[in-house]
């Protein structure tokens, strides 16, 4: 400060460069926005090429789907029943199972049990896809065969029961985060008129993390509408329109895999099919994530 | 109240704690079943894998004959491919944390950004193998490559990095911001040299958490073009001559550890699924140990720091 002049004052120099670095911070923030849009956008975009051949009629009513056969028809409804049926059969495995685990971590375990499970609970959620798949292949289904000897090498049973347990950690994390997050004095109030814990849990507790529950809910389903290895590997890649888990069927994500595979050409109809499925699965997910936001919203409890 | 009422009531609440240690013990049960599966997977894996397990796994190519195959291309591959998407997706996650956490006013442009964040973390995985096909791939020509498949893994974590950056910088106290105003530090000082260097170690928790997942993915890399049978290195990052790095591998083709073994999975020889299984055991260490040291980290944070 030799020359009198606090290097602190207000130089320009000083304000230019926390202008740049908030700009900098502000675009890196709006690339989320960014990858939303260009996500939409491109699926759109991909998908508007494939809608020019085939109509939506077409698309949501035509029972067959051999887009890349010399009969070709493109009906989306193989793939979507594959999606639901192994969703179906995954959330009534992580459902009740996420749940229970949730109530009992959050009302009934010591504190110490509940540090060391969690995070073994949470593994269940780390494990890559691709070696669920392979279990589920290799493990699981001989021995489901072994009870139900008809049960085909590749289906969608062992396929959803591996996803079931994969998705436990995210049912089970978000719910007990709600049901810890509802007020100690409702449980209090709720001993106080000499109820039991269970009833504490079930009849108090549940209800008033109902909210957050559902979304616990609803992020399952969202992992397992969208969950590609388990199901490409162990359920097949054979559209097939069927309700029946025991037998093989293509979901939509598996689809795009085995088309991804192979090697199409960029713009070809089979290559636009890809960006259908991926639109209609997108399009999916949103709708139970709407169902969701409804749901929360009129079961919310403000405390 | 007379002998015979407390009798009852006494039977009444000990039917009802009969309740209790039911849920209790099914609630145990629940807790073992997940913990179970998770064995059996661990035991099946190892024990089909174990005796391909020899050093000439590490370093062989894949091949033809099941025994002579190994997982040289698959972990070059992902460890390049890791490089790139952490390379991206923590300093731009990082980044939009701090503007986040830090600098935005509340208004409806941070609402949107808010609302994208959480929303980009339910897209499903394979979507972002979409967008990387059509927007790196082809609209940006940077073909089916170790770039490419790096970019789509970083857009695919950047929620994650984002998520456990706002939250490690959430919890130091108002109190050190002001201190370091109160010293006459420009925001830019304050954050650079105060919220994040104390909140590295929460962010370095979200980055291992994040990478854990990608080292994982396959769906998204088999959409944007990873090969599967791959003989060759890509370039070496070290060059002979000046300026003694090359980014020449960044253009290559790849392949990576969950492609290698969904390939080997997918064969019907028998011998292909041990060495599926062998390449399952190295990636369940890969991703079960950063997330042991995620797990530890979160742990020594929450023990050691008290504002």
């Amino acid at each position: 400060m030799s020359n009198g002049k606090s290097h602190l004052s207000h130089s320009p120099m000083r304000l230019a460069k926390e202008r740049l670095v908030e700009a900098i911070l502000f675009l890196a923030a709006f690339a989320s926005v960014a990858i939303t849009v260009a996500i939409v956008g491109i699926l759109l975009y991909e998908s508007l090429g494939f809608f020019r051949h085939v109509s939506i009629v077409e698309f949501l009513t035509d029972t067959q789907w051999t887009p890349l056969f010399d009969d070709a028809h493109y009906g989306i409804l193989p793939l979507a029943a594959g999606t639901l049926v192994t969703t179906g059969v995954a959330l009534a495995v992580a459902i009740p199972l996420g749940t229970i685990i949730a109530i009992y971590l959050s009302e009934f375990a010591p504190h110490k049990m509940r540090e060391i499970i969690k995070p073994f609970l949470e593994l269940l959620g780390a494990v890559p896809t691709v070696v669920y798949g392979y279990f589920a292949l290799i493990f699981v289904t001989p021995l489901l065969q072994k009870i139900m000897p008809d049960l085909s090498g590749f289906n969608m049973l062992s396929a959803g029961l591996v996803m079931g347990i994969m998705i436990i950690p995210y049912v089970s994390s978000v719910s007990e985060d709600a049901m810890r997050a509802v007020p100690m004095h409702m449980r209090e109030g709720s001993y106080a008129m000499g109820a039991t814990r269970f009833q504490t849990s079930v009849r108090v507790v549940t209800p008033a993390a109902f909210s957050g529950i559902a979304a616990a809910y609803i992020l399952g389903i969202s992992r397992a509408v969208g969950e590609t290895m388990v199901v490409a590997i162990a359920a097949g890649m054979q559209p097939n329109l069927t309700w029946d888990p025991t037998q093989p069927a293509a979901t939509i994500t598996a689809y795009i895999v085995q088309v991804s595979l192979g090697d199409l050409p960029h713009g070809s109809i089979g290559y636009q099919t890809i960006f259908a499925a991926g639109l209609t699965l997108m399009l999916i997910t949103l709708i139970f994530n709407i169902g969701g936001y409804l749901l929360t919203k009129r079961f919310r409890e403000v405390y | 109240m007379t002998a015979e009422d407390l009798k009852e009531i006494r039977a009444l609440i000990s039917r009802h704690k009969l309740w209790d240690y039911l849920f209790a013990t099914l609630g145990l049960l629940a807790m073992l079943a997940g913990i179970l599966v998770l064995l059996a997977l661990f035991i099946n894996l190892f024990m089909e894998g174990a005796p391909r397990l020899t050093t000439d796994f590490f370093t062989s190519f894949t091949s033809r004959r099941p025994e002579r195959a190994g997982i040289l291309a698959a972990w070059a591959g992902t460890t390049l491919v890791m490089f790139v998407t952490a390379s991206v997706a923590v300093p731009l996650g990082v980044a939009a944390a701090v503007y986040l956490e830090e600098y935005a006013s509340k208004n409806a442009i941070t609402a949107l950004i808010e609302i994208n964040v959480t929303n980009l973390a339910g897209v499903p995985s394979i979507v972002y193998g979409l967008l990387g096909l059509s927007l790196f791939v082809y609209k940006m020509d940077l073909g089916q490559s170790i770039l490419t498949a790096g970019l789509t893994l970083a857009l695919l974590i950047l929620p994650v990095v984002i998520v456990a950056t706002r939250e490690a910088i959430r919890a130091i106290p108002g109190s050190i911001r002001e201190a370091a105003y109160a010293l006459g530090a420009t925001k830019w000082q304050m954050v650079s040299d105060h919220v994040l260097p104390y909140s590295s170690a929460g962010i370095l928790t979200g980055v291992i958490i994040g990478l854990s997942r990608a080292i994982g993915e396959t769906a998204p890399l088999i959409v944007v073009g990873a090969l599967t049978f791959i003989a060759f290195l890509p370039q070496s990052p070290i060059s002979p001559e000046f300026p003694y790095v090359s980014f020449a591998w960044l253009k290559e083709p790849f392949t990576v550890m969950p492609i290698q073994m969904f390939n080997w999975t997918s064969r019907p020889e028998e011998a292909f699924q041990v060495n599926a299984a062998a390449a399952g055991v190295v990636l369940l260490i890969m991703t079960l140990t950063m997330n042991a040291v995620a797990i530890y980290l979160r742990y020594r944070i929450r023990k050691n720091i008290k504002w």
